[in-house]
Formats: structure tokens, C-alpha cells, sequence
């Protein structure tokens, strides 16, 4: 028994990979689906809603945590947005911004921001908050200004915190990107959404072109965190 | 040959839906209502099954998770080359997006709610076990100090000095794991789970079945965070958690 279901399972994976890079009927007849072309658009247009959410989100919320980090306020604020962002149901925001606000890729793009918004704006403040003062008061001491001091000193110490939280968002907004096929996008979730058209294999395909996307992106974000991050403090770090 | 690929049974099977569609007509049709109160106190019957089954998973997935993560996490205190290892295969598996991850195992596990602990225990481990290790890590020297000069053993430390004095991080951890799993286990409708996110997939269009959906799984969140800090308060009120337990 368990053979036969091994078997099956495997079947299921290999009719995924098949679907990947062969075009085939689709279960409805007529139309071809699957093989790189509609894999790469499809793709495409996940990454590009992916991106316009996730730029959206950094230049709202990078800010505004920075600020409330150099000026050491609001605390409470940064912390329970946090907070209030991951109780947010992924499913729930999609319904709502179709239901309420309406479909397309200007209001999912907005929706999507809203995912990104809190882990970026509270690991902003937290990183911030966080630099030594003996840092910054030497940096004072050197005759920095204000906003001298957040772009030289506060926010090359904090890149490690702030892109933990750019990660965190952006995988957010990718996972719920595969949901924007609810709000009238296509993305690489009409795959997994429609097997009436794909087929258990347009399903699997999917998911594993999702996962797969998710683990680049993390990938690509952590190596740019690693450019971004001051030579001082990868040394200290590797020393300690 | 060909029984085997036929029992692979199809994926996605049909969600049960109370068909009562015809009751919503009279809210339904009013389009610019956003909340119609009186379909609200009829029908609120529909959710309190999705509501207990979002409820039950999300418990029994936390604590799988907090097991697990805690015999990782007392492991790795011992043993500290441990620590990246777990780190790095949990945050891989964080990574996954739940939609995907559910997908995935289903030709594997089937639908129903095997797939769906595991998929939402597997997303507690990364926080849960990372909030463990910096609990223990951030017990001060002279705490541990105190306790071997009056002879206590390694796992006498353990369970009565530094777990006692990493339990701000723990349930801070607990809290994050917490409120992440009510939100994702709305999803798991795609597992076949009438959880709330059930009546949120079937009536995507009507403005009160999402009011109400949605708004009873964030105040589930809520309610669930509230009580963890309240336990937080009671166990160890002598100190906050760290900053960074808290992101």
C-alpha cells in the first residue's frame, strides 16, 4: 500500500516539472496551458507586483521608522504596529480589497504594501533605537547634524535589523501575491487557484514555482543586506 | 501501473458549503452596504464551527511547534554548533509561503488536518526556538553564578535559574508564533479544514460575510495575545522581554 501511494506521489511531482517546461492541453480542452512561455509571464507578473508592493512599503514605512528610531519616540507605536501586522489574515486582506475597494493591480499593489509595511517600520525603529549612543555622540561630537548622523552612522549600524525586516515583508508580499488571482491578477497562483483549468499538475507546478521564488528573493535580499552592511561590522561580528 | 496513479484522488476537494446563498439576497443586493446587522445576528450560527476549528488547530499547532522547538532549543544550549544548523533549516522553511507549503504536501498527506498542523507547527519553529535560545542566552552570569555556588546541578540550573529568567523572551516568542498562526490558518481552507477562512474563499464578493470572517479571526489573534501577555505579567514580572524577542 504504501508503495502504490509513493508511486502516485511521485507521479504527481513529475507531472509538475512536465507542466513546468511542456505545453499541454488544459483539462478544459482547446486552449494549451504550461511550458515556459506561460510559466515566465506568469512569473513576471508576480515579481512585478511583488516589487511595486514592496518598493511602496519601504518608502512608507523605512522613514517613518527611522525617524521614530533617531528620535527614540513612539516606541509603543512601532512595536504593536508590528504586531497588529502579523494578526492580519492574508486571505481576509485579499476578500476585503476585493469586496470593498475593488480589483486590479493598483489596489492589490496598495494591499500587498500593507503586508510589508510592519515588519519594515518596526525593525526599522527597533535598529535605530538601538545604535550605541556612544556612536552617535561621538558623531555629534565630529560637528554631524541631524540627518548627517541618521545617513552616516545610524543607518549602516541598523542595515542588519532593517533588512531583517525588508525580508520578513517582502516574503509576505510574495506568499499573498499568489492570492491577487482572487482580486483580478494574474499571478503564479492562478495555477494553484485553478485546477478545473491546470490540472493537479498546474497545482503542484504552482506551488513549487512559488517556493522556489520566495527562496530566491530571500537569497537576493540577504546578499544585498550583505552589500549594504558596513565592512566595520561584518569584522566585529565575525570576531565576536 | 494504473491503480497507482489513480489513487492519487483529486487535490482540491470541495469545502462543504451551507448553501443558504438565497438568504443573502436581501443584503447581498444592496450594493453599497458594507455590513448588514440583521443578516449578521441570523446567520452568525455559519461561524462558530470555523471559528472553534481555526481555534483548535491553531492550539494544537503551537504547541507541536513549542515542543519541538523546545527540545531543539534545550539541545542546542548544550550543544551551541547546533544553533546556525537549526537556524538556517527552520528559516528555510519559514521561507516557503504557506500557500505553496500546503500545495506541496498534499499529494503527500492529503487533505484535511494532518497537512495543516504540519504546515502551521513547521512555521512556529523559526520563532518559538530563536526566542528560547536568546531567553537562555541573555541570563545573566551571575544569576548561573548564584545558582552553582549552592550546588545545583547542570539540570537543576536549567529548570529552576535560567529557564525561570529566559521566560519574557519564551512567551514573547509564544505570542509572535501565536498571532501569526490564527492569521495563517485561514488558509487552510485549501486544505480542506472549515476554518474561518472557509466562508471567507466561498462568498469572496459579499462585503459582511468578510466583515465578520475576518474581524473574528483578528480579534481571535487578539484575545489569544492578550492572554499570553497576561500569563507573561503573572509568570515573570520582575522583567520585559528583550526588544529583539519582540520583532
Amino acid at each position: 500500500m504504501s508503495g502504490v501511494l509513493h508511486l502516485g506521489v511521485l507521479s504527481v511531482f513529475g507531472d509538475a516539472i512536465d507542466f513546468i517546461f511542456n505545453q499541454q492541453e488544459a483539462r478544459t480542452g482547446q486552449t494549451q496551458v504550461g511550458g515556459p512561455d506561460q510559466v515566465l509571464h506568469l512569473t513576471g507578473q508576480h515579481l512585478k507586483v511583488t516589487f511595486l508592493a514592496l518598493g511602496l512599503a519601504v518608502a512608507i514605512a523605512l522613514p517613518i521608522g527611522v525617524a521614530l528610531g533617531h528620535f527614540r519616540r513612539g516606541e509603543a507605536v512601532a512595536i504593536s504596529v508590528g504586531n497588529a501586522g502579523r494578526a492580519v489574515p492574508e486571505l481576509a486582506l485579499i476578500a476585503f480589497v476585493a469586496a470593498f475597494i475593488g480589483v486590479g493591480l493598483v489596489n492589490v499593489t496598495f494591499a500587498l504594501a500593507v503586508l510589508g509595511i510592519p515588519p519594515i517600520l518596526t525593525n526599522s525603529y527597533v535598529g535605530v533605537s538601538q545604535v550605541d549612543r556612544n556612536a552617535v555622540e561621538a558623531a555629534r561630537g565630529m560637528g554631524m547634524r541631524g540627518l548627517q548622523v541618521v545617513a552616516r552612522v545610524e543607518l549602516p549600524l541598523a542595515v542588519p535589523t532593517i533588512m531583517a525586516g525588508v525580508r520578513t515583508g517582502a516574503i509576505n508580499i510574495l506568499a499573498t501575491a499568489a492570492l491577487a488571482s482572487l482580486a483580478g491578477l494574474s499571478t503564479l497562483g492562478d495555477l494553484i487557484l485553478g485546477r478545473n483549468v491546470y490540472g493537479d499538475a498546474g497545482v503542484v507546478a504552482g506551488a513549487i514555482l512559488i517556493a522556489l521564488l520566495a527562496l530566491a528573493l530571500e537569497l537576493s535580499l540577504a546578499g544585498l543586506q550583505w552589500l549594504l552592511t558596513p565592512r566595520g561590522l561584518k569584522l566585529a561580528r565575525a570576531g565576536a | 501501473m494504473t491503480g497507482a496513479i489513480a489513487t492519487v484522488a483529486p487535490l482540491v476537494g470541495q469545502v462543504e458549503i451551507h448553501n443558504r446563498t438565497g438568504q443573502n439576497a436581501p443584503c447581498q443586493a444592496q450594493e453599497g452596504k458594507v455590513f448588514c446587522l440583521g443578516w449578521a445576528i441570523d446567520n452568525f450560527d455559519r461561524y462558530t464551527t470555523p471559528l472553534l476549528n481555526q481555534l483548535f488547530l491553531v492550539l494544537i499547532a503551537v504547541a507541536i511547534g513549542f515542543a519541538v522547538a523546545f527540545v531543539f532549543a534545550i539541545l542546542s544550549h548544550r550543544q551551541q554548533w547546533l544553533v546556525p544548523t537549526f537556524t538556517a533549516a527552520t528559516g528555510v522553511l519559514y521561507t516557503i509561503p504557506s500557500l505553496a507549503f500546503i500545495f506541496l504536501l498534499l499529494p503527500i498527506t492529503g487533505l484535511g488536518w494532518t497537512t495543516a498542523i504540519i504546515v502551521l507547527s513547521v512555521y512556529t519553529l523559526q520563532i518559538i526556538y530563536r526566542n528560547i535560545v536568546a531567553g537562555l542566552a541573555n541570563v545573566p552570569m551571575d544569576s548561573k553564578d548564584a545558582g552553582r555556588g549552592m550546588g545545583m546541578t547542570d539540570r537543576q540550573l536549567l529548570w529552576r535559574v535560567e529557564l525561570p529568567l529566559a521566560l519574557p523572551e519564551i512567551i514573547a516568542g509564544l505570542r509572535i508564533a501565536t498571532v501569526s498562526t490564527v492569521a495563517i490558518s485561514t488558509l487552510m481552507v485549501f486544505a480542506n479544514v472549515n476554518t474561518l477562512g472557509a466562508p471567507l474563499y466561498q462568498q469572496i464578493d459579499f462585503k459582511t460575510n468578510i466583515v465578520i470572517a475576518g474581524g473574528l479571526s483578528i480579534l481571535m489573534a487578539i484575545v489569544l495575545d492578550a492572554l499570553l501577555l497576561v500569563a507573561q505579567r503573572l509568570l515573570a514580572p520582575w522583567r520585559r522581554p528583550s526588544m529583539e524577542a519582540l520583532i
